[in-house]
């Protein structure tokens, strides 16, 4: 999983850790804190399993999947990505060094990169009335590449949200159900 | 009971409160911080009238916690590893004192230095202070070792150092809960006399630590942890340090019958144990993250009595965190690894938020130091930190929280004017205010700049013990009220704020100068928690 800091990328992880909990799946999830937080690359390695998992970072070359909110950010981990591996990642440059490469270039590599799902999470969540949301879009364009039924993702959205209210955990439904049907998969 | 995801500090926290915690005690530092938050968080903390409030410094926190063991009740401090360095006076002389309710004292290291200054090894304190040292390997051992930890704190009347890694600390995995034990009693030490370390009771006590020291080696608790995993035929065996037995297993995986491993996870070691495993092999590879620390026992000064491969032959990097696939190459494995990083990635360092008084601040001091010129202003550790990067390239210190004001002191005896030190608000209060009493002693011409944004925001934003104190503090020092200002770094407020510092930058001695700005995260939470706060008492 792959962002800058302050973009929320352990919300998506903290949502498929509930989904994991309640499949009874093994799980490790490694992420960064501190200093890079602010403004800074953040990733968060994460891994599920049905038998014991012994590393905490996923070896290189091993990951299935790269979720990213920043198209970027999600070249930055290629070394990561299994072959085969898939990328679901935002299209939305975060702009916030004065060197961020031309936004066209960026696509591309990513086209380059082989099985990407790239896709406006932001404009997707704004349209559903609910901006902050993007997020959820990207995480449910990512469904279909984790081995867990979508009700669990389903079931844990509903458990991070639900302190902040009803409406919050529908809209955020909304945008996970958008972010699946985004991808047409 | 229900398995709890917790963070490998989260799994720390929670073990403590059930295995009888009365007292948590702590200074924030990455990637420590989680351990104090959980506990101030947690519910059951509450109801047990746990201390848990932060400490000024890891120094005020490790007395705090040993006062609290002295009085006979169990108590944990934790810091990140360059805070042992801070409290390393009271948890040296804590190993002759010892104990009497059981100490934990947690030390989060930083291979690689995600987020610090260097990556120095705690394990070595451990051996320092002649205590015994435990390194889990995963969360749910973290939580089930804090029960031991106690237990043998409380057995060899000792502090133990529990030393785990970003990694760990950082990491979330299921950990399964164990019964909880009550609180001690208050209970005060059976020797009246054994924490009154005059050289005549500190030789008699520190002699029987050094032989208490040799006895931990067999323990069969804390050598529990220890596992020699006898495999088939010689060549390599392996020693694994803590997490780094993760990263060998995901290597070898179902083969790991095929090697000798000694899987460590306390120290000091067993000998007869690395015997064994050094009997049944041709060499040793050791994997440990930090320093070469096992690897440089086992090769000793003459190195040549067993072929020993780790970081120190170039088998392993020389520093750097462990990873599955530096450990693949260190036992001779392929790698996989995916494309190569496109060039046209960039960098993305670390910035200040958008709304930071800490930048405001600088835009000022830049533009009054372009006169003076370079090479002037001393910093800390700290948000504040990132003056060193540009388009503000400030900052020309940053070493060991506090040095930015005894640095600038020292930089003005060697004739060095205007001399600026620019210090966070917690920082300040953690280490800064006994140098600022040197700097008032003697009148030194610098300018001290407090750049308070009322919290301790590198960190996430934890309570400051300097908010609404500054003032009287700086006074009560022997500050010059004369000389003593405070400024609002705001963009509006830049050409009152721009002569203000070039004012006080002309005297000829000490000024102080309050930059307050509350931090722009805390406060955008503080908003949020407050609409809450208001949205339930309107339902
Ligand atoms: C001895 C030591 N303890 C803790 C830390 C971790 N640490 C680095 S910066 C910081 C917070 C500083 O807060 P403050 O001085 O208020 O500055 P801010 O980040 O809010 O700008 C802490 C706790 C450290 N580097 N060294």
């Amino acid at each position: 999983m792959a962002g800058v800091g302050g973009q929320g990328i352990l919300s998506i992880a903290a949502t498929i850790g509930l989904a994991a909990v309640e499949q009874n799946l093994f799980l490790k999830q490694a992420e960064v804190h501190g200093m890079s937080q602010r403004g800074g690359d953040v990733q968060s390695h994460l891994r599920l399993s049905d038998r014991e998992i012994w590393s905490d970072l996923i070896p290189h070359g091993g990951a299935d999947l790269i979720i990213s909110v920043e198209p970027m950010e999600a070249l930055r981990y290629l070394p990561w990505l299994s072959s085969g591996g898939w990328i679901v990642t935002s299209s939305v440059p975060y702009v916030n060094i004065p060197d961020y490469p031309e936004a066209g270039k960026v696509l591309a590599e990513l086209d380059r990169a082989g099985n990407t799902i790239v896709l406006d999470a932001d404009g997707i969540a704004r349209d559903l009335g609910s901006a902050r949301s993007g997020n959820m879009v990207i995480l449910g364009a990512a469904s279909s590449f984790i081995s867990m039924p979508f009700t669990s993702l389903e079931n844990a959205v509903r458990k991070m949200f639900s302190r902040k209210g009803e409406e919050v955990v529908a809209v955020n439904l909304k945008a996970l159900h958008a972010g699946r049907d985004a991808t047409g998969r | 009971m229900q398995k709890l995801l917790l963070l490998g500090d989260e799994a720390i926290a929670q073990a403590a409160l059930d295995a009888g915690l009365s007292g948590m005690y702590a200074y924030p530092g990455t990637p420590s911080t989680e351990i104090m938050e959980y506990i101030q968080a947690s519910q059951q903390a509450a109801s047990d009238s746990v201390h848990r409030e932060w400490s000024s410094n890891e120094k005020t926190a490790m007395e705090a916690a040993l006062g609290m063991s002295y009085a006979g009740k169990r108590a944990m401090v934790a810091m990140k590893h360059v805070g042992l360095n801070v409290a390393a006076d009271a948890f040296i002389n804590s190993a002759v004192t010892g104990v009497n309710g059981g100490l934990v004292v947690v030390a989060a290291d930083d291979p690689s230095m995600h987020s610090s200054q260097n990556e120095q090894d705690s394990r070595f304190y451990g051996k320092f202070a002649l205590v015994p040292v435990m390194e889990p390997r995963n969360q749910q051992e973290a939580y089930d070792m804090i029960f031991d930890a106690f237990a043998l704190s409380e057995k060899f009347r000792l502090p133990v150092l529990f030393r785990i890694t970003t990694r760990l600390a950082h990491s979330r995995s299921a950990v399964a809960r164990r019964e909880k034990t009550m609180q001690n009693t208050l209970s005060l030490p059976g020797n009246p006399r054994q924490f009154v370390l005059l050289p005549a009771i500190a030789r008699k006590q520190y002699r029987a630590l050094t032989g208490i020291y040799e006895t931990l080696r067999t323990d069969s608790v804390l050598d529990g942890h220890n596992r020699l995993l006898e495999g088939k035929g010689r060549g390599t065996g392996i020693i694994a340090c803590g997490i780094a037995f993760n990263y060998l297993m995901e290597n070898i995986g179902d083969n790991y019958g095929d090697y000798n491993i000694l899987s460590v996870g306390t120290y000091p070691l067993n000998r007869d144990k690395v015997a064994a495993l050094v009997g049944r092999c041709d060499r040793v590879l050791v994997l440990e993250d930090g320093y070469p620390m096992i690897e440089e026992h086992l090769r000793g000064l003459l190195d040549r009595d067993v072929t020993v491969l780790g970081r120190l032959d170039g088998t392993v990097p020389r520093d750097g965190e462990l990873n599955p696939a530096i450990v693949a190459s260190a036992l001779g494995l392929k790698s996989t690894c995916g494309r190569d990083v496109p060039s046209l990635v960039r960098q993305r360092p670390p910035s200040f938020c958008k709304g930071c008084g800490h930048a405001d601040l600088y835009s000022a001091l830049a533009e009054v130091m372009a006169e003076a010129g370079p090479g002037r202003v001393f910093s800390d550790i700290g948000c504040y930190t990132l003056g060193a990067l540009p388009p503000y390239n400030m900052v020309n210190s940053c070493v060991d929280m506090g040095a930015s004001v005894t640095m600038a002191v020292g930089a003005a005896d060697a004739g060095l004017f205007p001399a600026v030190a620019v210090i966070g608000d917690s920082t300040f209060t953690h280490s800064g205010m006994t140098g600022l009493l040197d700097a008032v002693l003697k009148d030194s011409p610098i300018t001290l700049i407090i750049s308070d944004n009322s919290t301790t925001g590198m960190t996430g934003g934890q309570k400051s013990q300097a908010t609404d104190r500054l003032e009287s503090i700086c006074l009560g020092i022997g500050v010059d009220p004369a000389h003593l200002k405070v400024i609002v770094p705001l963009r509006k407020n830049h050409e009152e704020n721009k002569s203000v510092i070039g004012a006080e930058l002309k005297h000829n001695g000490l000024s102080v100068i309050l930059a307050r700005r509350e931090c722009i995260q805390t406060a955008s939470r503080n908003k949020k928690a407050e609409a809450a706060e208001k949205n339930k008492s309107g339902e």
